[in-house]
């Protein structure tokens, strides 16, 4: 590639201004007003604050409330992300068979990722609300006491199989590039070696896959962490009581419906922490593995 | 160890017919080369034997057992890919195993059979490596491994040696041919290179646009080809063909270049003026004081011998190989001996005999 020298440092920092100034703006500066707000303690009026130094935190990390949504983050991320990435793989492996019509098939499967996360969960509604969704309506019928505003597990649920379908698409475009890239030679040698199509998926396209697998892991963790909380707004909105309430959407309740801004802030510092150890340790393990 | 029968084998891939029935019969212990410009369906004969692809009629028989419907893994063969096809996540030693291991082999059994296999090829040292670490003639030697470890009834080569340097697959060549003798299984040996092909083959398939064109071993394939494509496919440089008819009640060509050629070995049936095409290899070109005169548009000298490319008075393009140096000259009269020739016929293509 040509290397381009400029001379003197006006041009390159005003070609550079533009995004430096996205990241201050969008990420430096709430990143940094959220780590401050996070030491201090308002009163409820919003008319004085108060250094108070980590007891924000000490209290966060101390709450009963905090460590239930945290289980149910661990629960409802891990959920997702198995679910989404076991669908997404096995529809990418039928979609990588020569099958009439794979281009619409597959061009199908990519539609869910352009729905918006309320919209989303605005169709599961209509698919499991108890008494105007078509399935949540079959299933009392059907003698299943099927209410998830009710239930917490069955809301748990809901927001699992909601949040999940949005990813598997975006699981199954990484998870189809993944197997297309697997020489077919390869494949054919396995199958005159002996090995039947089952024993070909777990000894050969499995492993070969397992980096594309990681990286999804990480991607899918970091999205059942952050970006769902339109689903869960939308479906369950933390209920019943605080069954489906995860971190994200505690800071959000602890923030904006209590005003208690010094701890939502350092919960959502305390996210940022997470989502910077998942993506520190990917980085790490990408450069130190799995490139064939 | 086993043979081969292939019979009437067809293949179509929607409208477009690939092979137009096959029919081969391969000894046990023989290594047969498939040979044939791109295109011509030689892969895929290949490739049907092993069970990569369905016929779309015919059979397949090895060892006597009917084939044909069995999936790769039910007919006990091995592969060797152009792309080596090793499986990037396993060493050199799994690569190897892998199949033994399928067939639930013991483990003493697979070790000893992975050691005997790298032994013969001289990889022992290379055991724990991955394919990425390998070069393109040490991948060649694991998928050779991976092969034989197998001691299947069927060796099948995929133009294995096209992805190697001249020089490497010179040598590959000779060690391929080497083991195949000493392990003495059935092969069979797809290649678009007529030197590999004459020099690895018992006997050649030589295919074009998916017929068989000839079979046989390989000096009777240069010495009788069965038509115009096999005569111009084998040899190098290609053999020249020139137009002419037939004449003197079949005793002779009249050639559209002048000359009337008597032949060596006795007439071609057939009406006086039938057409025909003259084919002589241009090391069986001779120069002759009072032959026709050859001028020259282009010189050749490869050290040990000379390639000479002119035009014929009537237009037509010869090309003549010599043995050492050629005279300096614009134009050398050249002459065509008559026992040289190879006669076809003019429309079909096929070899004429007396």
């Amino acid at each position: 590639m040509r290397k381009t020298v400029f001379k003197g440092t006006a041009l390159p920092l005003l070609l550079l201004a533009p995004q430096l100034a996205i990241t201050a703006i969008f990420f430096l500066w709430p990143a940094g007003a959220a780590i401050w707000q996070s030491l201090l303690q308002e009163d409820p009026w919003g008319m004085s604050s108060e250094f108070v130094g980590l007891r924000n935190f000490t209290e966060v990390l101390a709450q009963p409330e905090w460590r239930g949504a945290a289980y149910n983050t661990l629960i409802f991320s891990s959920a997702v992300a198995i679910l989404a990435m076991g669908t997404a793989l096995f529809l990418a492996v039928q979609a990588d068979k020569s099958i009439r019509g794979a281009n619409i098939y597959r061009t199908l499967l990519i539609w869910p990722y352009a729905v918006a996360p309320a919209v989303a969960a605005v169709l599961w509604l209509f698919l499991f609300h108890p008494s105007i969704g078509l399935v949540g309506r079959a299933l009392n019928e059907a003698g299943i006491a099927w209410d998830y505003k009710l239930n917490g597990n069955q809301a748990m649920l809901l927001i699992i199989i909601a949040a999940a379908w949005k990813q598997v698409s975006y699981n199954f475009i990484f998870f189809l590039a993944g197997l297309q890239s697997i020489p077919r030679s390869v494949l054919e040698a396995a199958a005159i070696d002996g090995a039947r199509p089952v024993r070909r998926f777990w000894t050969i396209i499995l492993p070969l896959l397992s980096p594309t697998a990681f990286f999804l892991l990480v991607v899918n963790l970091v999205y059942a962490f952050f970006d769902t909380f339109g689903v869960i707004h939308a479906l369950t909105g933390g209920g019943p009581g605080k069954a489906t309430e995860t971190l994200i959407y505690k800071v959000y309740v602890e923030g904006v419906q209590n005003v208690n801004l010094g701890s939502s802030s350092a919960q959502s510092v305390i996210l940022m922490v997470l989502v910077i150890a998942l993506t520190a340790v990917q980085f790490r393990f990408i450069e130190r593995k799995v490139h064939y | 160890m086993a043979s081969l029968d292939v019979s009437g084998l067809r293949k179509s891939f929607g409208p477009t017919h690939v092979l137009h029935g096959i029919d081969l019969a391969v000894e046990d212990g023989e290594m047969i080369v498939i040979v044939g410009a791109s295109g011509c369906g030689k892969s895929t004969l290949l490739r049907i034997v092993a069970g990569l692809e369905t016929a779309t009629s015919g059979s397949i028989r090895i060892a006597g057992r009917e084939v044909t419907a069995l999936e790769p893994a039910e007919r006990d063969i091995a592969m060797v890919f152009q792309n080596y096809a090793l499986y990037p996540h396993m060493s050199v030693e799994q690569n190897m195993a892998y199949g033994l291991k399928i067939r639930g082999l013991p483990k003493a059994e697979i070790t000893r059979r992975v050691a005997e296999a790298a032994g013969l090829l001289g990889i022992e040292a290379l055991l724990g490596r991955r394919p990425r670490q390998l070069s393109g003639g040490q991948r060649q030697r694991v998928a050779m491994g991976r092969a034989i470890v197998r001691e299947p009834k069927l060796f099948l080569f995929d133009e294995p040696l096209s992805n190697l340097d001249a020089k490497l697959r010179v040598q590959m060549r000779a060690e391929i041919r080497r083991l195949q003798r000493r392990l003495g299984v059935t092969s069979l040996f797809v290649t678009h290179d007529q030197t590999e092909a004459m020099t690895l083959g018992d006997r050649l398939v030589v295919m074009h646009a998916g017929h068989a064109a000839q079979i046989a071993t390989p000096m009777e394939i240069w010495a009788r080809p069965a038509d115009t494509y096999v005569a111009g496919f084998i040899g190098s440089p290609a053999m020249n063909f020139l137009e002419g008819t037939l004449a003197e009640g079949g005793q002779a060509v009249a050639l559209k270049a002048g000359p009337v050629l008597r032949f060596a070995d006795g007439p071609r049936a057939g009406g006086e003026g039938m057409p025909l095409t003259v084919g002589i290899r241009p090391e069986h070109v001779e120069l002759a004081e009072g032959g026709i005169l050859l001028p020259l548009d282009l010189v050749e000298p490869l050290g040990s011998e000379t390639v000479l490319h002119g035009r014929l008075p009537g237009g037509e393009a010869l090309v003549v190989k010599l043995a050492g140096p050629a005279p300096d000259a614009p134009s050398l009269p050249v002459a065509l001996p008559a026992a040289a020739l190879h006669v076809f016929d003019g429309e079909t293509g096929k070899r004429l005999d007396p």
